[in-house]
């Protein structure tokens, strides 16, 4: 786990940094200008990181949640 | 009486049903009333956060941005994302201290830690001073929704009465459990709505999404994109840090981490709250398809993008639907807020004035603070003029200065003093309100640094101000610190 998490500062360094190179209009991503689509497929991966952080944290594995 | 009126009127009915009857078989104590016994699961927790994102800011803030500024809206994407990350991190650390030491409120959390009664002054009083303005943008969305929708048979003020009275009677009764059953409600109808218009807007006007983005572009080349000075990248990337780094530290949303049963809730939220955010996306869709299509709404009127393109487009009952949609988004935060800022307001600074009440009467006071809260953000909201705008715009900015003093204390070794968060904080926010109120930017005050370093979020300034005293005056502190933490022992 404790290497893992590090996993989380990927979206900050790809929203944060990237923005300097990704802001243009074109080419579309998904039928959206470039900027937006590039913050979308931050956010996706931000969730496959998550997921990742989570199924691995041995935490999550004891008790329930409803 | 038209279609649109009778949907936005069963709508309001059935929140307060919804409220009310949330109380069933509860014994309203205060953490009841509060937070809900911390009893909630994954759903509610998921939900009065995404109340958190979906307010009648994004609602129509965010379709209003997209209209009147284009690229820059789509920092609103950013923060969130980047705020659930430390979600995952902070929240069940924030939980699990709450639960152990039973607090109630934010306030709580920095006396509890800080052992200091009146570091919990401090922070009551900048959450509400934030919270108020956050209210009132909420109060007048909603006018603004509902003498649209209705096609102006009911007036903007008279709509801010009814729904004031609606939160204000729910809240009073049923406590968090109303604004949990209210925003259920409220987050199917608005996932409905926003992805209706912003699927069908986009179709309906250009032939599809990309089309849609095509002519914009060719309208206002580089418009959905960031400009090269101003709202530039530098400006981008300031502010989705900051805004990621107050996101919970709104007295409200702080509340609503106790509510949950278990800590595991937050992890599990962690994953599914980024993308579910993307469905703002299909708010911006709607703001960006008015642009070519509602001409000359400018300053304060682009936020009537996403109203004035629908009723242009659909029938009355639509706009029904819409309109109910939207009163929900003002209503869940308003009634977070009313009772954040009633808890604190009893608990963290009249219990500290006047210590010998019971907890009995803390209660009390808590719900009767409700109307009088109310009350005075009606009179801002009628009254409040420009300084409101000003308010508004320090709102986030001074939540945010509360982030270093927590996120230390979350620490096993905490260098920082109780002296320290005082001062921190304090000028923190005394940097935030000169800074707000004398209109600077980072430009203005440092003309000799680079352009891309002038188009900083100027609230970086507040927070390096704020972190510098932080680390002196701990420093500083650090020897009379222990001494106190023996001798002093906090509520």
């Amino acid at each position: 786990m404790s290497l893992i998490k590090w996993l989380a500062l990927i979206p900050f360094i790809g929203l944060l940094g990237g923005t300097y190179f990704a802001n243009k209009v074109t080419p579309y991503i998904f039928g959206m200008p470039f900027l937006l689509g590039y913050c979308v497929i931050w956010v996706v991966i931000t969730t496959v990181i998550m997921v990742i952080i989570y199924k691995l944290d041995p935490r999550n594995k004891e008790g329930d949640v409803q | 009486m038209n279609a649109a009126l009778i949907i936005i009127f069963a709508v309001m009915i059935m929140s307060i049903f919804l409220g009310i009857r949330a109380k069933k078989g509860k014994d309203m104590d205060l953490e009841q009333w509060s937070v809900g016994g911390r009893g909630f699961g994954t759903i509610f927790v998921f939900l009065l956060m995404a109340g958190e994102i979906y307010t009648t800011f994004t609602f129509l803030g965010g379709s209003g941005w997209a209209y009147g500024k284009g690229g820059p809206t789509y920092y609103i994407i950013g923060y969130g994302c980047l705020a659930y990350i430390m979600s995952y991190f902070l929240l069940p650390k924030i939980w699990k201290y709450a639960k152990e030491n039973r607090l109630l409120s934010q306030s709580d959390f920095f006396v509890s830690k800080y052992k200091s009664p009146y570091l919990g002054i401090l922070v009551s009083l900048v959450g509400v001073v934030a919270m108020i303005p956050y209210f009132v943008l909420q109060l007048k969305g909603l006018g603004i929704i509902v003498s649209e929708s209705s096609y102006g048979t009911i007036s903007p003020t008279v709509a801010i009465w009814i729904g004031l009275a609606v939160v204000t009677i729910y809240v009073m009764v049923s406590g968090i459990h109303g604004s949990a059953w209210t925003a259920v409600a409220k987050d199917i109808l608005i996932l409905v709505v926003v992805l209706f218009l912003g699927i069908y807007l986009p179709i309906h006007y250009y032939g599809g999404i990309q089309p849609m983005f095509e002519a914009v572009e060719a309208a206002k080349p580089g418009f959905l994109a960031l400009p090269d000075s101003g709202m530039s990248p530098s400006w981008f990337v300031t502010t989705v840090l900051l805004t990621a780094l107050g996101f919970y530290m709104w007295p409200h949303t702080f509340g609503s981490i106790y509510s949950a049963q278990n800590e595991k809730v937050f992890r599990k939220n962690a994953i599914f709250m980024p993308i579910y955010q993307l469905v703002l996306l299909f708010v911006f869709f709607v703001g960006f398809a008015a642009i070519l299509q509602v001409k000359g709404l400018t300053g304060a009127d682009a936020d009537l993008a996403l109203l004035r393109l629908s009723i242009q487009t659909f029938d009355p009952w639509v706009i029904g639907v819409i309109g109910a949609a939207g009163i929900l988004t003002a209503l869940v935060p308003g009634s977070m807020i009313l009772m954040a800022a009633s808890t604190i307001l009893a608990k963290n600074v009249y219990k500290v004035i006047k210590p010998d009440l019971s907890d009995a009467q803390v209660t009390r006071t808590a719900r009767y603070l409700v109307p009088v809260v109310a009350l005075i953000a009606v009179f801002f909201t009628f009254k409040g003029g420009n300084t409101l705008v000003a308010l508004l715009l320090m709102g986030y900015s001074l939540v945010t200065q509360l982030f270093p003093t927590l996120v230390f204390s979350l620490m096993k070794n905490n260098f920082v003093t109780k002296a320290g968060a005082f001062a921190g904080i304090g000028t923190g926010v005394a940097t935030v309100t000169y800074i707000t109120i004398t209109g600077k930017t980072v430009g203005s005050i440092f003309p000799f640094l680079p352009q891309a370093i002038q188009d900083f979020n100027v609230g970086i300034i507040a927070m390096i101000v704020n972190l510098i005293v932080l680390f002196v005056v701990s420093a500083v502190t650090k020897s009379t610190a222990v001494v106190n933490t023996k001798t002093e022992k906090a509520l």
